[in-house]
C-alpha cells in the first residue's frame, strides 16, 4: 500500500469512529435514564442529572483530548481512547446494580443520588469518548486551511451519529434487545473503531524512495 | 386508513397551534392554569363538571373529574373500579396510593375508613396543589402526601420493613407510561411492603400488546389476579393478593355490607363480583416486562 492510499484510507476510518463515537454516546445517555430509573425514578432531575454529568465528562474530555493532540499525535494514541471508553464502560454492566444500591441506601435525596450514581457510572468512559473529537481532528488536519473544513465534517459526522444514535435507542433497540445486550453492542462497536485504527496504522507502506531518485 | 391518521394528526397539531397562540378551541371554562415542571395542568368547568387535565386541547385526556354539585361521586369507571380491592380486603388500615390526580381515591378512603392511615404517592407538586385548592383534596393526621417518584418510595418503605394492607397503582397519566413501575422487579417491591392479606388494586390499559405484556408480568409475581373491566371504560382493573384469591361467594358476601357505605360514591358495588374474573384473556406467549426490557411506550402504540 502506498503512502497516500494508507492515508486517505486512515482518514476515512477515522471519520468513521468519529460517527460510532457519537452514536455511541447518546445510546448510552438515553439507556442511562433506564438504568437509574428502579432507583432514582423517572422524575425530571433524574434526567438533569444525567444530562448534566454527560456534557461535563464531554467537555473535559474535549478539553483533555486537545490538549493531548498537541504532543507527538499518533492513531495508537487515538486508538487507545476507544479501547479505554470500552472497558470502562463494562462497570455500567457488571457493577451498576451494586453501585446504585450503594448510593440509594447512603443518599436519601433522589437528585443527589441520581448525580452521584451517574458520575460513578458514566463519567470516566463518556470523558474518553469527548478526547475523540479534538484528537480526530487534529489527526485529519494537514494544513492551516482545511482545519475548519476538518472540524466541521468532524462535528457533522458526530452529531449526525448522535442523531441516529438518539433515534435507534428510543425507537427500536430497546423494543428489540435488553439493556445490557444494547451495552455490549456499544462496547463492541468502541473496540472496532479502535481495532480498525490500530491494524491500519500498522499497515506496512510501499518505500517509494527508489522512485523519487529515478525521476531525479 | 393511514391517511385518515395522518390527517387526524394533522388536524391535532393544527388545534394544537391554535391553543399555544391563544384561541380558546375548548369549549369548556378554564379555571386555572397550574406551572409544572413535567407538564401544565388545567382545571376547566363546564356544565357542573370540572376536570384536572395534563392537556388542555385533548378533551378525552381528562385526569380526574367532579361533579361540582356532588363531589363525592365518582365521574370515572376506573375510579369506581379501584373500590374492588374491598372485596379482597374489606377493611384496610394502612392504604398507600400512588398517584393523586383529583384526589377522589383517598378522600373516600378516608371518609370511610377514618382510622386507616393514608400516604399517598404523587411525583408532580402541582398536581398536589391543584388536588388542594381545586377538588377538595384534604390531608390530616391520617391522610398525608409525598411528592416522589412511586418506585423511589416503595423501594425505601420495603428496605424500611414498612407494610401496607391496601395499594393502589394509579400512576399512568394516559399519555406517557413510567416504564419502571411495570417491570416484574417493581412489582416484586410492592410484593414485599404487601401484607398477606393485603391488595394490590391497580388501574392500567385494556388495549394494545401492552395488555398482553402487563399481564403476563402480574401473573409471575401474584399468579392468578381478578382481571375486571366495565364497558365504556378504555382502563381495566387489576386485583391481586399475596395468598389465593377469595371465591366469587365471598365476593358478594363482602360486597353487601359495602353497598350502603358506597352508595354516595356513586359505587355500586353489588355488580363488581360478576366483572372479576381470573381467567386469562390474554396472549400468554408474551414477555414478562422487567428493568431490563420495558419499552412500555412502544408497546402502547
Amino acid at each position: 500500500m502506498t503512502e497516500t492510499a494508507k492515508k486517505s484510507l486512515l482518514q476515512n476510518i477515522i471519520v468513521c469512529a468519529g460517527f460510532i463515537n457519537g452514536f455511541v454516546i447518546m445510546t448510552i445517555e438515553l439507556l442511562g435514564g433506564r438504568v437509574l430509573s428502579p432507583y432514582f425514578g423517572t422524575s425530571v432531575y433524574v434526567w438533569g442529572s444525567i444530562i448534566t454529568i454527560f456534557m461535563l465528562s464531554l467537555s473535559l474530555g474535549y478539553l483533555w483530548g486537545g490538549r493531548l493532540s498537541s504532543r507527538n499525535p499518533n492513531p495508537n494514541t487515538f486508538a487507545l481512547f476507544f479501547l479505554l471508553a470500552a472497558i470502562l464502560s463494562l462497570p455500567i454492566i457488571f457493577v451498576g446494580e451494586w453501585t446504585m444500591t450503594q448510593v440509594f441506601l447512603s443518599i436519601e435525596d433522589p437528585r443527589y443520588g441520581s448525580l452521584v450514581a451517574a458520575t460513578l457510572l458514566y463519567f470516566l468512559p463518556i470523558f474518553f469518548m469527548g478526547m475523540v473529537s479534538p484528537y480526530s481532528i487534529r489527526l485529519l488536519v494537514s494544513s492551516e486551511e482545511n482545519s475548519g473544513r476538518m472540524a466541521g465534517l468532524l462535528y457533522f459526522v458526530s452529531t449526525l451519529g448522535s442523531a441516529l444514535g438518539t433515534l435507534m435507542t428510543s425507537f427500536y433497540f430497546v423494543l428489540w434487545f435488553e439493556i445490557d445486550q444494547i451495552m455490549w453492542g456499544a462496547i463492541a462497536a468502541l473496540l472496532l473503531c479502535g481495532a480498525a485504527v490500530a491494524l491500519i496504522h500498522r499497515i506496512p507502506v510501499k518505500d517509494t524512495s527508489g522512485v523519487h531518485r529515478y525521476e531525479n | 386508513m393511514r391517511i385518515e391518521e395522518m390527517v387526524r394528526g394533522w388536524r391535532q397539531a393544527a388545534v394544537m397551534l391554535l391553543a399555544m397562540v391563544g384561541v380558546n378551541v375548548n369549549a369548556a371554562e378554564v379555571l386555572h392554569e397550574e406551572r409544572s415542571v413535567y407538564r401544565n395542568i388545567f382545571v376547566t368547568e363546564e356544565s357542573g363538571r370540572r376536570c384536572l387535565l395534563f392537556n388542555a386541547v385533548r378533551g378525552e385526556r381528562n385526569q380526574t373529574c367532579m361533579n361540582t354539585a356532588n363531589p363525592r361521586e365518582f365521574v370515572f369507571h376506573y375510579a369506581k373500579m379501584s373500590m374492588a380491592g374491598l372485596l379482597v380486603n374489606p377493611n384496610p388500615q394502612n392504604i398507600l396510593i400512588a398517584g393523586l390526580g383529583g384526589g377522589t381515591l383517598p378522600t373516600a378512603l378516608h371518609e370511610m375508613f377514618p382510622n386507616a392511615n393514608i400516604e399517598v404517592l404523587e411525583i408532580d407538586q402541582a398536581v398536589v396543589n391543584v388536588a388542594r385548592d381545586f377538588f377538595h383534596y384534604v390531608e390530616n393526621d391520617k391522610v398525608s402526601t409525598h411528592v416522589v417518584d412511586a418506585r423511589v418510595f416503595i423501594k425505601r418503605a420495603g428496605l424500611a420493613g414498612r407494610k401496607f394492607d391496601f395499594i393502589v397503582l394509579d400512576a399512568f397519566t394516559g399519555e406517557y407510561i413510567p416504564e419502571h413501575m411495570l417491570t416484574q422487579e417493581f412489582l416484586e417491591e410492592v410484593k414485599q411492603i404487601l401484607t398477606p392479606e393485603g391488595v394490590v388494586v391497580a388501574n392500567t390499559f385494556s388495549t394494545s400488546a401492552l395488555y398482553d405484556h402487563e399481564s403476563e408480568t402480574y401473573r409471575a409475581v401474584f399468579g392468578d389476579f381478578f382481571n375486571m373491566k366495565m364497558s365504556g371504560s378504555g382502563n381495566r382493573v387489576i386485583i391481586a393478593q399475596q395468598q389465593p384469591l377469595p371465591n366469587a361467594a365471598v365476593l358478594r358476601a363482602n360486597a353487601q355490607p359495602l353497598y350502603e357505605p358506597l352508595q354516595p360514591y356513586a359505587v355500586d358495588i353489588l355488580e363488581f363480583p360478576a366483572r372479576m374474573s381470573t381467567r386469562p384473556d390474554w396472549d400468554q406467549s408474551r414477555r414478562v416486562l422487567t428493568d431490563q426490557f420495558s419499552p412500555a411506550n412502544l408497546l402502547g402504540q
